[in-house]
This record gives structure tokens, sequence and C-alpha cells, in this order.
């Protein structure tokens, strides 16, 4: 209709189509970071965080670098090899953590007294990566037959048994436990670049800052491929796929492959800069927090992993056992007052939230304190600058097992009921839920941060898959039937 | 892996006879996992730990009731009381997680309830560390119901109730063999017989079919989330009285046990999980006596592996047609 451009359109309300920008407009915080990742070049990316990532050593000391610094970056790697399985193919491989385990343990293999044989990296990971990729191509080779649920199984099985053999079957090889047992092998050579030994952090670091971008240039370029393009048409419907007459059991056989290899290449040096692996390090814990790096970010984008990596990681540190109980504290203080400021709209109803929650903790003290004063008697752990306000605020009994039980299980009802009420209702449950959040925080989180961190995860994942699948930065998914 | 030289009959006996109360207990989780994936065909992955809550239910009535070692009422009621509590505890916990972990993703792409089952289980998991710690709880199954527990006097539940090839059959390991079978002849009958079962049989069929005939097709699979967490109950309980010790990180492998006797048997029926069971039971039990402890898991999970391999509906199992 070019005739009268001045005039209204018949059957196309202006108000109506310019509905996505004035939503993206009113959509606060969560919008613009949609819109600076819609809008940003994947070099400008790229360039971002090389030199983020280049500056961590000149302000860490060597135990932070090691804890914020390499490990992410680690996870980071994970993430991407398992995004290519997940992400790309949208194979559901539970058996992923098998795979770096069994690079972790070939590599120390081939570089500890464990045999006396201590071959140069510039052989050993090459060998263990590819060593990795054909393992995985064994893997998938059951995906041609297995349709969905079942390769999950498989994979898991394959996961566990990993585990099992490493740990309880440990078979003697050569007049020796192979795998070392439950205790794993230890002194394990660092990586060297062509006899170059990388011993300290910030070398480390350095050598796998260099192979992490390397590997998200390289896959930038494989998911623009047509490998790439074929592997996502083939997750988004592998019957509409083959009918395409794409080679869908290769295709299969590559992401695994492709996958593999990453998950190998992370297990050398994994192993080289832990100096030791154990079973412990290749469980379902591990696989979890794989799943949550790839998930958060978004399946299937490479941002999504390297931002997912850094989440987790950063918070899983915070909440480590041998992190101070101030710093995990201030982490899950403020990310519940983030969370709050993210989540509640309009501001009237966030200071009401506010207010209720301040007011319901001097109350509740002071209540709980007027009938019986052991009730509020209990000593904050590790107050920091915050105990003066904690202990006039949050209940905290002199012996608190029960109490911190029952609380618990109180915050869980709460929680649950927050997600069937809606309106004032909402607002009103939030306030003592939020209350209580701080209560168990301080009653039992804080002794067992590295078990609340794990019920934190669960938690995470259920409540990411029932918001928000496509996860922060993916692109919601609609499934054809 | 040193095979005993001669054939020993009597270790034969009592590995059949451990292997079958084993593989009792595996039914049963293995029908939770059978009977969800027949009817919304998702791997419920947090089942193994609904067994273990069940586990914990029945070690807290114990406890409750005076605790093992001086308990207030008769073995029998307490037993009694066990079973009750963790079975309906388990079955209350099934559907709030039925509703508020995979409801919502009904018509998500299928990896979200995978995801999803997986934080649960995880969820469970550490729950259960916080709450009750990562020591062992016993349920002192051995001493309980004695006239004399302090002096370590063996109490009923260890009894022979009949001897077979010189292998005692314990009292115990006949309640797990009993309860198990009445709880398989009243799902079945559930199932074939009663409204309800009717209305089961059809939503696995064709949920959509279903809900056009009108039938509330929410409140079947709540119900079977219901029966399924039911029946994990029960077997939490079992594994406290057959093994004494329950603890926080027990679902995760019985659980996995129990699904690959679901899995062998033929996922989505009923009589394949509990003949799926009592294989995976038999298999771990044989493989524990004849190889060696540290080769039992790998057995099994050995077995799973070739039995999808080859025949990947399992053994009872039909295979489903796809539609396009």
């Amino acid at each position: 209709m070019e005739a009268g451009e001045d005039r209204p359109r018949v059957g196309v309300d202006d108000w109506v189509a310019s509905v996505e920008t004035r939503k993206e407009r009113r959509g606060g915080f969560a919008a613009a970071g949609r819109w600076v990742d819609a809008h940003l070049p994947p070099w400008a990316r790229l360039a971002i965080f090389a030199a983020l990532a280049a500056t961590l050593p000149l302000w860490m000391d060597r135990g932070d670098l090691f804890a914020y610094g390499i490990f992410t970056l680690i996870y980071i790697m994970l993430g991407l090899g398992l995004n290519v399985v997940v992400g790309y193919a949208g194979l559901l491989d539970l058996g992923y953590v098998a795979l770096f385990g069994f690079g972790a343990y070939f590599y120390a293999l081939l570089s500890s007294e464990q045999y006396g044989i201590h071959w140069p990296s510039w052989i050993s990971i090459p060998l263990v990566v590819t060593s990795t990729a054909l393992l995985g191509l064994v893997l998938g080779i059951p995906s041609r037959r297995l349709l969905g649920d079942y390769l999950a199984i498989v994979t898991l099985f394959f996961g566990q048994a990993f585990v099992v053999f490493v740990n309880a079957a440990n078979p003697t090889v050569a007049g020796k436990g192979l795998t070392g047992g439950p205790n794993g092998i230890a002194d394990i050579d660092p990586n060297d670049i062509f006899g170059y030994e990388l011993i300290s952090r910030t070398q480390q670091y350095y050598f796998i800052l260099g192979v992490v971008l390397l590997i998200l240039i390289g896959l930038h370029f494989l998911s623009e491929s047509r490998t790439g393009r074929a592997w996502r048409a083939l997750r988004e419907d592998p019957l509409a796929a083959e009918a395409m007459s794409m080679p869908v059991n290769r295709l299969k056989l590559m992401a695994f492959a492709f996958g593999a290899a990453i998950a190998g290449l992370a297990g050398c040096i994994f192993a080289a800069v832990l100096t030791a692996v154990t079973s412990g390090n290749f469980g379902l814990p591990i696989l979890i927090t794989i799943y949550a790096v790839v998930i958060l970010g978004g399946i299937g984008s490479l941002t999504g992993v390297v931002i997912g990596a850094i989440v987790i990681n950063v918070s899983f540190q915070f909440l480590a056992p041998e992190n101070p109980q101030d710093n995990a504290r201030l982490l899950f203080y403020a990310v519940i007052v983030l969370l709050l400021v993210l989540g509640v709209r309009p501001w009237w109803r966030l200071s009401v939230v506010f207010a209720g929650v301040a007011a319901l903790g001097f109350v509740a003290n002071a209540v709980a304190g007027a009938i019986d004063s052991s009730w509020t008697s209990g000593a904050v752990v590790e107050g920091g600058r915050l105990a003066g306000v904690i202990s006039d605020w949050v209940i905290i009994p002199s012996g608190h097992d029960r109490f911190a039980n029952i609380a618990y299980i109180a915050l869980v009802v709460l929680v649950l009921t927050l997600t069937r009420v809606h309106g004032w209702w909402r607002t009103i449950v939030m306030i003592p839920t939020i209350y209580l959040a701080f209560v168990v925080w301080e009653t039992s989180f804080v002794e067992q941060p590295s078990v609340a961190r794990w019920i934190l995860f669960g938690a995470l994942l259920v409540f990411l898959m029932t918001v928000r699948p496509q996860g922060l930065l993916g692109t919601p998914r609609v499934e054809i039937v | 892996m040193d095979l005993p030289l001669a054939f020993n009959s009597e270790l034969f006996t009592q590995l059949l006879v451990n292997g079958l109360t084993l593989g009792s207990l595996y039914g049963l989780i293995a029908l939770g996992y059978s009977m969800v994936y027949g009817i919304l065909k998702l791997l419920n992955f947090a089942h193994g730990d609904v067994y273990m809550i069940g586990a914990f239910v029945g070690y807290g009535v114990l406890t409750l009731l005076g605790g093992p070692l001086s308990p207030n009422v008769a073995l029998a009621p307490l037993i009694v009381f066990m079973f009750l509590a963790a079975m309906l505890a388990c079955g209350a916990l099934g559907v709030v997680i039925e509703r508020f972990a995979y409801r919502p993703l009904r018509d998500a792409p299928r990896i979200a309830p995978l995801i999803s089952a997986l934080g649960v289980s995880f969820f469970l998991q550490n729950s259960a560390l916080l709450l009750f710690g990562a020591q062992f709880r016993s349920y002192d199954s051995f001493v309980l119901g004695s006239p004399n527990p302090e002096f370590f006097e063996p109490g009923p539940l260890t009894d022979a109730v009949f001897v077979v090839n010189g292998v005692n059959v314990q009292l115990i390991q006949v309640i797990v063999l009993a309860t198990t079978a009445v709880l398989m002849v009243a799902l079945t009958l559930l199932v074939a017989k009663t409204r309800i079962g009717k209305a089961m049989r059809a939503t696995s069929f064709d949920r959509e079919a279903a809900a056009m005939m009108g039938i509330d097709t929410d409140r079947v699979i709540a119900s079977t989330f219901f029966i399924g967490s039911v029946l994990a109950g029960a077997a939490g309980v079992m594994f406290g009285l057959l093994f004494s010790q329950v603890f926080h990180f027990m679902g995760f492998l019985a659980g996995l046990k129990g699904f690959t006797a679901a899995v062998v048997g033929g996922i989505g029926s009923i009589p394949g999980a509990m003949l799926g069971g009592l294989l995976v039971g038999l298999a771990e039990a044989f493989a524990g006596g004849y190889l060696g402890g540290r080769w039992a898991d790998l057995t099994v999970f050995g077995i799973l592996i070739l039995v999808l391999l080859i025949r990947p509906s399992g053994l009872l199992g039909t295979r489903a047609i796809q539609k396009v």
C-alpha cells in the first residue's frame, strides 16, 4: 500500500505493531541485557572477554586466581564442549563428565610416577584428545538406535560405570592398580609448551585462557558452518532433517566426538593444574554443575556459556567451605536483594516488601526474646561487619538444630506457596519468605555452605526450567506437534 | 576373580534368597519409574530420593515411638506404622514434586523436565544432608523387638522362618517378599479393575484423547505419582529393615538400579518392572557372591547397557511406534 502513508493503514494498528518495542523499553535491566546481546557483534564480545580476562592476574592473588580464574576457564571449556552435544545437536548426554574424567585420568597416567611415564604435553595432549574423541564416538554409537530419553539413560549409566570402574574396580595392570582406587593418581606433571613447564598459576592461567579463546573462535565458525547449521536442524527436528537427506547418524557421532575432544582437553588441563585426580572429581555433582553452566546462559549460545560459567563458578567459590562465611553471606544477601529489585515491580510494591521484611525481623526478634531469652541468644557465625545487625534482627536460638530444621522446611513450603499465589497475596507471602530465608541462612546454611550451594543449585535448575527453559540468552524453542 | 572350585549349593541358595529379597525391593522402585514413564514419558530422576526420604520417615517413626532399643509398642504394629507413615509421606512428596517441578513443564521441550528432575533429585539429597546430617542412621533391625537389646541379643526379625537347603530364610526377608507380593497384586488390581486404573491406562495410551473423553488427566498423573511414590516409600522402609543403615546418599544408587530394572523389564510395563527388579537383584547378588563386591554394580550397569543395545524396548515392553 504505497498510497497514503499519512493515513492509518487498514488492519494494522501502529500501537499494536509497536508492542514489542514498548515491552522492551519497560523491561528494565533484563531487556537492556538482551538488547546488548542482540546488537553486539561476535568479535566485540570476544575482545571484551579477552581484555577483561587478561587483567585478572594483575589484581588477584595466587589462590584467588586459581579458584576464580582457572576454574572458571575450565568450566567454560566443559560448558563449550557440552554445548556442542546438547546445545547444537540436541543430544542429551548425561555421561559427558566421564569423558572429562577419562581425559584427566589418561593424561595423569601419561605424566606421573604411577607408571613412571613422563611424556611431554605436545605428545600426550593430542593423544589424549584424540582417544577421548574416539571414546565419545564409541559412546555415540548407541545414539544411532536410541531415541531421546534412552540415549540419556545409556550415557548416564556410562558415566556411573566410569566412576565405579575408577573407584572400586581399579583393575591391576603391570603390578599396580590402574586408577589408584579411591586415592586417585597424585603428583601429575604440569602442562608444558615444547619443554617449557607451566608452573606458576599466572602462566597456567594465560595458557588456559589462550586455549579457551581458540576454542571460542573455532566454535563460532563451526556453529556458522554447514555442519553447525545441520546440527541445529537435527536438534529442531531429527525426522525433518533426515527427510532433507541429512546424514543424521554421522552428524550425531560428529557432535559426540567434538564434545568429547573438548572434554578430553579440559581433562588434561584439569589434571595438570590440580596435580591430582580422584574419582570424586567426575561424579554427578560436576555433571550437574556443567549442565547448570550451559543452561543458565542459554542452551546453544557461546556468550551464554561464558556468562553461565562465570556466574556459576564465582557463586560456587563463594560458597566453598574454605571461603570466609562473611563473603558467602554477603553474596546470599546481595542476590536476594538483586532478585527483588529485578523481579518486583512497581517500585512501591518493592518498598512494601523491603519495609515489611525489615519490620518483621525486629518484631519477631523482640517477641521471641520477650518469651524466652534463649530463643535469640545464639551466636552469629563469623558475622563480620554485619554481626551486630544480624543478632538484633534474625532469630538465632542458642541450641538451634531442631529450630533450624523446622525453619528450613517452613521456608520450602513458603517458597512453594509463593509460586501459587498472585497479586497482593504474593507480596504479602514474600515478606515472611524472605525473612525466613535469612533465618535459614544464619541457622543452618552458614555452617554448611557446601551443602547449601548444592541445595541452591538444585532449586535453581528447577526454577530456571519452569520460568525460562531457554536460559538467560537462549531463544525460546517452539515444539511443533 | 577367584571362582569357587566346587559348586557350593549352600552359597548358591543363600545368594538366591538374598537376590530375590533385594530384587523385590528394586522391583518396587522400578514400578514408580515405569508408571511415570508410561504416562508422561518422563524419566523421574528424583524417584530414588523419594525412596531415601521414605527410609528416613520410617526411621523418624521408629525414633518417635521410643527408638530401636526401647520401642513403646509391640513389633508388629511398629512395623505397620513405619510402613504406613513412610508410604503416605512419600506419596504426598511425589504429588508435590509433580505439581511444582513437572506440571509447569508439560509442554516444554523434552530436555526441560529431565533437567528439572535432576534438580529435584539434587535438592532432596542435599536437603536430607542438611536436615539429618551426613552420618548413617541405624534401624538396628538386628535387635528390634529383642527382649535384651543392650546385650545384642538378636530380635525376632532375624529368626529363621523356614530352612531351605541349609539356608535360613529370616522373618524380615519373608516380610519383605510378602509385602512386595501384596503390593504388586494390589497395584495390578488397581490398574486392571478400578475406574482410576482405567483412566491411567487411557492417559498413558494417549493423553490428549483421554482429556477429550473427559478424563481429568492432571488428577490421573498426580495419582500415578502418588502410587509410584507410595511404593518407593515402602521400599525405603524395607531397605532400612533389611540392611539397618540409612543415609542421605542411598537414593542415588538404588534409584539407578530400580531404573535399570524398569528399563530391563520394559519401561512402562508393570509386570516387566517386577521381573526386571528380580533380575537386577539376582544379578547383583550373584555377581557380588562369585566375582566380588566391587564388580556387582558394574555387572548391573553392563546388563542395562547390553539390554538397551540388543532390545531397547526391554524384555516385556512393546516397541513404541513413532507417528509423524
